[in-house]
């Protein structure tokens, strides 16, 4: 018989990157008995890719910086869909937030007054980003994971969740299995907060880690939890686009706000026909269209690209301030960017939807789910700002994790029905005992999803495409229910990780394509052919998505207002209306 | 491209196996220009061994999950392309043999976690004010060793541990940056110099730069982390001066 290993919490988190460590120190501090589950090794969380930095209002640079601008940038970068209560909190709590990393040991650059430096990047007023070179994500999740580990939190390393737990309606616990050793284990808690990140790699050319699987998305939705915004996709402005083995690779925004120029291949600063007040450092969904269309209409590099120069730049001045871009060109693509320009393409990169949650406690709908970081939509509507992830992932990690031990205390214990994890397990172990006669390939049909959606519903959509993209995954779906790992071994068995990722994948890929299908217009992140302009009643309008299996309810409902910040947003509207 | 990279057709030697055996399995596979060994295992994985096991996750030389060693040399998979290796001779991928195994290319680098949990984390001096001074200096020199992406290929090479097995002894290069990044931190209020000196181990470092030498991120382990612990635990344990004057711990921080 089977061993399934117990364990009892007050609050487990699920995911180990900024927002979910962030959630699982506020629990403890509070004083929950806490568990944070990590998909990878700790520290190794997708966060750490972050490079450019974190948008914090502290006026170290300009002085007169101050949320409300910080509140309207993020409003005007998401296209006034975002919910303006989650955009208020992060506008105002972000300083606090990265003057306790300090406090928890962080280093970050420093200005001419020793404070923190900041620096200036797409979409905000001023310069906004602290940071460290261009690798603020390490800074970040390193500083987190020794918190964590300190702070009284146990930490379950390269554990896979297959299942949420519930009891009636109330989420009760997750099913999983240890990768090193595929050994089960179930947990009990008394809140439970998903902090899993993006889905990138439903894409082939994907900025995102190979743990970014849509996990939290899917756990969610099929607890009973509904999803808004999931049709706006970031596509990163600048991946690399060669050699073909990094096609997609990051390239930090933080190079343009460094002073790097985009060019094509006839000499042109591109840039100037299609945002020629902010140039470079427009908003990501407008970079990112601009050199995709310039590549579509033959003035790319030769690789399919723009030239990302940072030349005209001192050489000692790039090799301090971008040092892993340096380096990453150097090693992978043999170009010093001192001397020549980069080639980039669009990549996708960051998921604006998510679960739908309460802006202040980070609660779902479904009693005793909670989620925060990357995992939720609303914070930044239809397109995110670069350096609003980082203090997202703290604000409203720690409002998450608070959110879950207030309500830990406040019911009483819970008991997990043997029931649904017989039924778990049933699953886990149908899946690893192999089949001889399913001949599904995981890996295959991988590539097959990300072929679909790369095609169907990638930068540029059109009702033709989404459909066919739909009926594809669709039946991609039904493949993925079927599939069983290739091998029976339960040790680190990536086939069988696979299998139940896969299944996650193509759920969140349901969702992006029905949700992209039914706004017809284009706005941040979503960009239709056949619906290039603004339209009025979508501009009010974010989409919920819940259901049961394939089949999703799409509903449109009207944006999260909140009265006293009308007058912010209206100045904003009027700036923007009188400078054009 | 100022470089030209070749593709072809190139043969691998992947280390098979588990906790109690194993051995080196050939494969070939038909590469593009630019490919690194991740991209070459991940592919072998894909078409013809589906439960090849192997760590990885970022793929960009920035979360330290898929240190191996290749053609004996510990290095990243994601970061060592196939054309900068000979081309007349199988590449081998083996996993870093200090630490236990786990399956195949995958290491059980567990013991790394504890160690770290030992050491007193980062803990600011009393009186800061809340918004923290310092100036560019102090960073730049502890950033070099907050650059660490917990590869653990230096504590893979390193002989005390790897040879000599003295992992009771010695906490490994990776903590020694790590207790440098917190020793050099301006603001910090603890002096670690008895934990450096006793349960870390630093005196047992014969300086022979092994760590160095595999560093991904480029951080000089013994000149800037090793030698200047070194001398810290010489300047507070055996300084013959401030024994006269029985100066205690450092200034400003107090003894853990």
């Amino acid at each position: 018989m089977t061993v399934i290993e117990k364990h009892d919490y007050d609050v487990v988190v699920i995911g180990s990157g900024g927002s979910g460590l962030r959630a699982a120190i506020a629990a403890a501090e509070a004083g929950a008995k806490t568990a944070v589950i990590c998909k990878s090794l700790l520290g190794k969380a997708h966060t750490v890719m972050a490079e450019g930095g974190m948008a914090a209002s502290l006026g170290n640079m300009v002085p007169e910086d101050n949320w409300r601008t910080h509140f309207q940038d993020t409003m005007f970068g998401g296209k006034y869909l975002n919910n303006w209560r989650m955009a208020e909190l992060h506008a105002k709590e972000v300083p606090d937030r990265a003057i306790e990393l300090e406090h928890w040991g962080a280093i970050f650059d420093r200005n001419d007054d020793r404070k923190m430096h900041q620096r200036a990047f797409g979409g905000h007023t001023h310069n906004r980003l602290v940071h460290i070179g261009d690798r603020t994500g390490l800074e970040l999740i390193r500083t987190l994971q020794d918190k964590t580990v300190h702070s009284n939190v146990d930490v379950f390393m390269e554990t896979t969740i297959t299942r949420l737990l519930k009891d009636g309606d109330r989420v009760v616990g997750a099913f999983g299995f240890k990768r090193p050793t595929g050994e089960y284990l179930s947990f009990s808690s008394k809140a439970l907060v998903l902090a899993t990140g993006g889905s990138g790699r439903i894409y082939k050319i994907t900025s995102n880690s190979q743990d970014c699987t849509g996990d939290g998305y899917a756990l969610a939705y099929h607890a009973g939890a509904q999803l808004v915004d999931m049709e706006f996709v970031q596509f990163h402005p600048t991946g690399m686009v060669f050699p073909p083995g990094v096609a997609g690779l990051l390239v930090t925004e933080a190079v343009r706000g460094e002073g790097g120029r985009l060019f094509n291949n006839n000499g042109e600063r591109f840039m100037e026909k299609y945002d020629p007040k902010r140039m470079e450092l427009s908003t990501r969904d407008v970079v990112a269209r601009s050199i995709y269309t310039e590549v579509k209409e033959g003035r790319g590099s030769e690789h399919g690209g723009a030239f990302l120069d940072v030349t005209h730049l001192d050489g000692d001045y790039v090799k301090t301030r971008l040092p892993s871009m340096y380096e990453q060109f150097k090693e992978l693509a043999g170009v010093d960017i001192t001397k020549e320009p980069m080639q980039v393409g669009p990549t996708c990169h960051y998921f604006m939807g998510g679960i739908k949650v309460d802006a202040d406690t980070g609660a779902t709908r479904v009693p005793g789910l909670f989620a925060t970081g990357e995992a939720t939509g609303g914070m930044n509507g239809s397109n995110r700002l670069g350096g609003n992830s980082l203090g997202d992932l703290l604000v409203f990690g720690r409002r998450a994790g608070l959110g879950a031990v207030e309500e830990a205390n406040r019911i009483g214990p819970v008991s997990v029905p043997d029931g649904a994890v017989e039924d778990a397990h049933a699953r886990a172990a149908e899946d690893l005992a192999g089949d001889e006669t399913n001949k599904e390939n995981p890996y295959a049909l991988h590539k097959e999803l990300q072929q679909a959606m790369g095609a169907g519903a990638g930068i540029f959509r059109d009702k033709e495409g989404l459909e066919t993209a739909i009926a594809e995954v669709e039946k991609i779906y039904e493949r993925a229910l079927n599939l069983r790992a290739p091998s029976s071994r339960p040790d680190y068995n990536p086939g069988w990780q696979l299998c139940q990722e896969l299944r996650n994948m193509t759920t969140v890929s349901l969702m992006i394509a029905k949700g992209a299908l039914l706004r017809e217009e284009s706005r941040g992140g979503h960009s239709r052919l056949d619906f290039p302009a603004y339209d009025d009643y979508w501009s009010e309008h974010n989409i919920l998505q819940d259901g049961v299996g394939p089949d999703l309810d799409l509903t449109p409902v009207p944006v999260v207002r909140k009265d006293d910040l009308a007058e912010l947003i209206d100045e904003r509207k009027q700036q923007e209306a009188a400078t054009k | 491209m100022s470089t030209e990279m070749k593709g072809g057709h190139r043969q691998l030697k992947i280390w098979r196996g588990d906790r109690e055996t194993g051995q080196l399995v050939d494969y070939e596979l038909d590469t593009e220009p630019g490919m690194v060994v991740l991209d070459a295992v991940l592919e072998i994985q894909a078409s013809q061994e589906p439960d090849l096991a192997v760590r990885w996750n970022c793929k960009a030389a920035k979360c330290g999950s898929c240190s191996a060693e290749i053609n004996g040399k510990p290095q990243l998979m994601c970061k060592t392309r196939l054309d900068h290796l000979p081309a007349d001779e199988p590449i081998t991928v083996e996993p870093m043999r200090a630490f236990p195994q786990v399956r195949d290319l995958v290491t059980d680098v567990s013991w790394n976690y504890r160690v770290n949990e030992k050491i007193p984390p980062f803990t600011p001096r009393e009186g800061l004010p809340n918004e923290y001074l310092m100036g560019q200096a102090d960073t730049d020199r502890v950033s070099e060793f907050r650059k660490c992406i917990e590869c653990f290929m230096c504590q893979d090479v390193c002989h005390i541990l790897r040879d000599h097995r003295l992992q009771e002894k010695y906490y490994g290069p990776r903590f020694m940056v790590r207790l440098a990044s917190l020793d050099m931190h301006p603001l910090d209020g603890l002096d670690r110099t008895d934990l450096i000196a006793d349960q870390a181990g630093v005196g047992l470092c014969n300086i022979t730069k092994c760590c160095t030498e595999v560093c991904p991120e480029g951080i000089k382990i013994t000149d800037n982390a090793i030698i200047p612990l070194k001398e810290r635990v010489a300047d507070q344990r055996y300084d013959p001066l401030l024994k006269i004057f029985k100066r205690k711990g450092r200034q400003g921080r107090k003894k853990v």
